[in-house]
C-alpha cells in the first residue's frame, strides 16, 4: 500500500524518535517500502555537524545502519535552513513532495496548552500535505 | 596545519579538517577538537526545552541583572559614574575610535579590489539563502533604521546652526563652538555643505565599515571556516583553541551586554520618541502607560516575528520596513525642493568625499567638540551595535562573495543614507533658509521631523507613516538582536529551542519598561556605549583575522 515511507530524523534527538525509527521498520517491512530519512539542519555550523555536507555523511550512514535493521532500501535527505527551528515544518512539507513520500511517520508529544502558540511539528505538517501521517506519541 | 595562525598557504580543500566534508564546494574548514555545544546545559523545566551555553549564559544573565537592579536602586549614584566613564573615553581616547574606524573602512573597501574578494562565504558552490531585496532590506533595517527617522532632519539642521555660527574661542583657547571642522560663518551655501557632509560622514563608510568588519568576519569563520557563529570565533586565529575557554566566554558576554543594553535602551527611548509622535499628531497622552503600550505592543510584533523566523518574519517585516520607508522618502524629494535634492545628492556626495579626510583625522583636530561630541560618540555607538549587527547580517549572508557583500554592506547603504540625508536635511534646510521657517529648528529633537512634514502637503498622513516607520524600525531591530542574543548565549547554535528567543525578547522589553519607569534609561545607555571601547579593539582583531581567513580560502 506504501511505497516509500518519510521520516524527519534529528541526529542530535535520536533518543526522542526510537519509537518512531522502530514503527517505520515494521511498516517498511510490511509493504516492502524504501525508507526515506529526511534532516533539517542549520546551514550554520551545529552540534552534529559542521557543514551541511557533513550532516548528509552522517545522515547517510545512520540510514545504512537502519537498512541492516529492516532490509529495505533507503535514502538519506539533508535539507539546510538558515533558520531551521521554524522553519521546520514548511521545509518537511516540502521535502514530503521532494522525495515522493506517500507515508510520513514522526514523533510527536500529546496536546498540550502551548500548542495555541507553538503548534506540534506532526499537527502543523499533518494539515499541510496530502500523504499520510503517522504521528507517534511516547 | 589549516589551524596554524602562522600558515599563510592557501589549503587544498581534501587535506582540510580530516574527513569533514567542505560546506558546498571547496572552502578551508579550521580543525578543531571543540564540537558545538559540548559546553551546554540541556534541560526541560516545566516542559519547556532549553539549551544553553552555561557559563556564557548564567554570567551574562547574573550580570545584566545586576546592573538593572543597581540602576534602578542607585540611579543618582550610577548615573554619574558611567556619564564620566563616557566623557573620558570620548574625550581622551577619541583618537581610538577615529583610528578604528578609519582602518576599518580602508579594510573594507581595499578587499573590494583584491583577489580575495572572489572568496564565497559557504564554499565556492553555495547559493545564496536570500534574495536581493530580502537580504539588503535585513542589513538596512537591522544596520540603522530608527536613526534615519531622527537624525535625517535634526542632524543636518543642528550642524547647518553650528557651521553658520562659526568658531568661537573660550577664556581657555579653546573652541566652544560645536561647529565641524572650521565652520563656515556667515556662508551660506558653505554651511549647507559643510553640515551635509558632516552628517554623510556619521551615516556613511565608517558605520557600515565596522558592521562590514564583524559581519564579515563572522561568516567567514562560521560559513567556511565551520566554527561556531559567536563572537569568539573570530579570535581564533589569535588565541587557538583558547577561544573556546574563559577568554572566549568573556568576549560573548561582552556581546550579549552590549547587545541587549543597546537594543533595551534603544526600546526605551524609541517609545519616549514614538509617543511624543503620537502626542504631537493626534493628542494621545504622552505618559507612562502609553510608554508601557507602545513597548508591549512592540515586543508583542517582534514576538510573532521571531517565532516565524528569519524568513517569514524578520525578512518580511524589513520588506515592509524598507516599502515604508521608500515611499517616505520618494514623497519628500517629489513636494520638497525636487531640483535642491536632486543637484544636493551630487554636491553632498562629493562634499563629504571632499571632506573625508579632514573629517575623518584621528588626530591634531581643533573641532574638539565636534570630533569628540559627534564623532566619537557616534562611532562608540556603532562600534557597540556592530556585534548584533554583525553577527545577524553574517547569518543572513551565505552564498555571497566577499566582494559582494562589502559592496552590498558598505557601498550601497552609504549611498542610501546619502540621498535619505540629502532629501530630509535639504527639506528642512529649505523650509529654514529659504522660507523662513523657524518652527523645525526650535521644535524637540524627537518632534524636528514630524515638524518637518507638517510644511510638506498630506502631513497627517506622511507623519503617520513616518510614526509607523519608527515603530516598525524598532520591531525589526528588536527582532534579529532577540535572535542574535540567542545564539550567542546558546554557544552557537541557532537551532536552539524557541522558547530562548521568547525569552531573551522579553527580557529585553522587561528592562525598556523597568528602567523607564524606575529611571535610568540614560544611565544604562550609557554603560552600553562604553562597550564601544572593548569592542573597538575586538574588531581590530576582527581585521587581522579576516584577512588570515580569507587568505587561507580557495579562491
Amino acid at each position: 500500500m506504501y511505497r516509500k515511507i518519510m521520516i524527519p530524523v534529528d541526529l542530535a534527538h535520536l533518543d526522542l524518535i526510537e519509537p518512531a525509527l522502530a514503527q517505520a521498520a515494521d511498516l517498511a517491512r510490511h509493504y516492502g517500502a524504501e525508507v526515506c530519512y529526511v534532516g533539517v539542519t542549520a546551514n550554520t555550523p551545529g552540534s552534529v555537524a559542521r557543514t551541511p555536507a557533513e550532516y548528509q555523511q552522517k545522515l547517510e550512514v545512520f540510514a545504512n545502519q537502519q537498512a541492516k535493521v529492516h532490509g529495505q532500501p533507503v535514502s538519506a535527505k539533508t535539507i539546510s535552513s538558515p533558520d531551521p527551528i521554524a522553519d521546520l515544518d514548511d521545509e518537511l512539507i516540502r521535502a514530503i513532495d521532494d522525495v515522493g513520500a506517500d507515508l510520513v511517520v514522526m514523533p510527536t508529544h500529546p496536546p498540550k496548552h502551548l500548542d495555541v502558540i507553538m503548534p506540534s511539528h506532526g499537527g502543523k505538517v499533518a494539515t499541510h500535505t496530502k500523504a499520510s501521517i503517522f504521528l507517534i506519541r511516547p | 596545519m589549516a589551524n596554524d595562525p602562522q600558515d599563510e598557504k592557501p589549503q587544498e580543500p581534501s587535506t582540510a579538517s580530516e574527513g569533514i566534508p567542505a560546506p558546498e564546494g571547496a572552502a578551508n574548514l579550521i580543525d578543531t577538537d571543540y564540537v558545538i555545544g559540548q559546553d551546554n546545559i540541556t534541560a526541560s523545566p516545566m516542559g519547556i526545552d532549553v539549551d544553553l551555553h552555561g557559563k556564557v549564559f548564567m554570567v551574562s544573565s547574573i550580570v545584566i541583572l545586576l546592573f538593572v537592579i543597581l540602576t534602578l536602586a542607585l540611579q543618582d549614584q550610577v548615573e554619574p559614574i558611567f556619564d564620566s566613564m563616557f566623557t573620558f573615553l570620548t574625550t581622551n581616547l577619541a583618537w581610538v575610535f577615529l583610528l578604528g574606524a578609519n582602518v576599518f573602512v580602508i579594510l573594507a573597501l581595499v578587499l573590494i579590489f583584491t583577489p580575495l574578494g572572489k572568496v564565497r562565504i559557504g564554499g565556492a558552490d553555495a547559493t545564496p539563502d536570500f534574495g536581493y531585496a530580502g537580504w539588503f532590506a535585513m542589513l538596512f533595517a537591522a544596520g540603522m533604521g530608527i536613526g534615519l527617522m531622527f537624525y535625517g532632519v535634526s542632524e543636518p539642521l543642528g550642524h547647518y546652526g553650528t557651521a553658520m555660527g562659526g568658531i568661537s574661542m573660550g577664556e581657555d583657547g579653546l573652541r566652544t563652538d560645536w561647529a565641524p571642522l572650521g565652520g563656515a560663518e556667515g556662508d551660506q551655501a558653505g554651511a549647507i555643505s559643510l553640515s551635509m557632509a558632516a552628517t554623510i560622514f556619521h551615516w556613511g563608510l565608517h558605520p557600515w565599515g565596522a558592521y562590514a568588519i564583524v559581519g564579515l568576519s563572522l561568516a567567514i569563520f562560521a560559513f567556511n571556516k565551520g566554527l561556531p557563529l559567536t563572537m569568539r570565533s573570530i579570535f581564533y586565529p589569535v588565541l587557538g583553541e583558547r577561544v573556546w575557554g574563559w577568554p572566549g566566554h568573556l568576549i560573548d558576554i561582552l556581546a550579549v551586554f552590549a547587545t541587549l543594553f543597546g537594543l533595551a535602551t534603544s526600546l526605551g527611548l524609541g517609545a519616549t520618541q514614538a509617543s511624543a509622535g503620537l502626542n504631537y499628531l493626534f493628542g494621545i497622552p504622552d505618559n507612562n502607560v502609553t510608554l508601557v503600550l507602545l513597548i508591549l505592543g512592540i515586543t508583542l510584533v517582534a514576538l510573532g516575528s521571531i517565532m516565524l523566523g528569519v524568513d517569514k518574519g524578520v525578512q518580511r517585516l524589513s520588506q515592509l520596513n524598507m516599502a515604508l520607508a521608500l515611499l517616505l522618502l520618494v514623497f519628500v524629494i517629489a513636494v520638497g525642493p525636487t531640483l535642491m535634492i536632486a543637484t544636493g545628492v551630487f554636491e553632498n556626495l562629493l562634499g563629504y568625499v571632499k571632506n573625508l579626510p579632514a573629517l575623518s583625522m584621528p588626530f591634531g583636530r581643533e573641532d574638539a567638540n565636534f570630533s569628540q561630541g559627534w564623532t566619537a560618540f557616534y562611532w562608540a555607538w556603532w562600534i557597540a551595535w556592530s556585534p548584533f549587527v554583525g553577527m545577524f547580517i553574517a547569518r543572513v549572508s551565505r552564498g555571497r562573495t566577499v566582494r559582494e557583500f562589502l559592496i552590498a554592506v558598505l557601498v550601497v547603504p552609504t549611498l542610501a543614507s546619502v540621498v535619505w540625508m540629502t532629501a530630509f536635511g535639504t527639506t528642512a534646510i529649505d523650509q529654514v533658509v529659504n522660507a523662513g521657517i523657524t518652527e523645525v529648528q526650535d521644535a524637540a529633537l524627537e518632534l524636528q521631523l514630524f515638524t518637518m512634514l507638517e510644511y510638506l502637503p498630506l502631513s497627517a498622513i506622511t507623519s503617520f507613516v513616518g510614526i509607523v516607520l519608527v515603530v516598525v524600525f524598532f520591531i525589526t531591530s528588536s527582532d534579529s538582536g532577540s535572535l542574535v542574543i540567542d545564539s550567542i548565549t546558546a554557544g552557537g547554535k541557532v537551532d536552539a529551542p524557541k522558547p530562548q528567543r521568547i525569552f531573551w525578547a522579553l527580557i529585553e522589553g522587561a528592562i525598556a519598561i523597568a528602567l523607564l519607569l524606575g529611571g535610568g534609561l540614560g544611565a544604562l545607555q550609557t554603560a552600553a556605549l562604553t562597550t564601544g571601547l572593548p569592542f573597538t579593539l575586538v574588531l581590530l582583531v576582527g581585521c587581522y583575522a579576516i584577512v588570515k581567513g580569507l587568505m587561507s580560502e580557495p579562491r
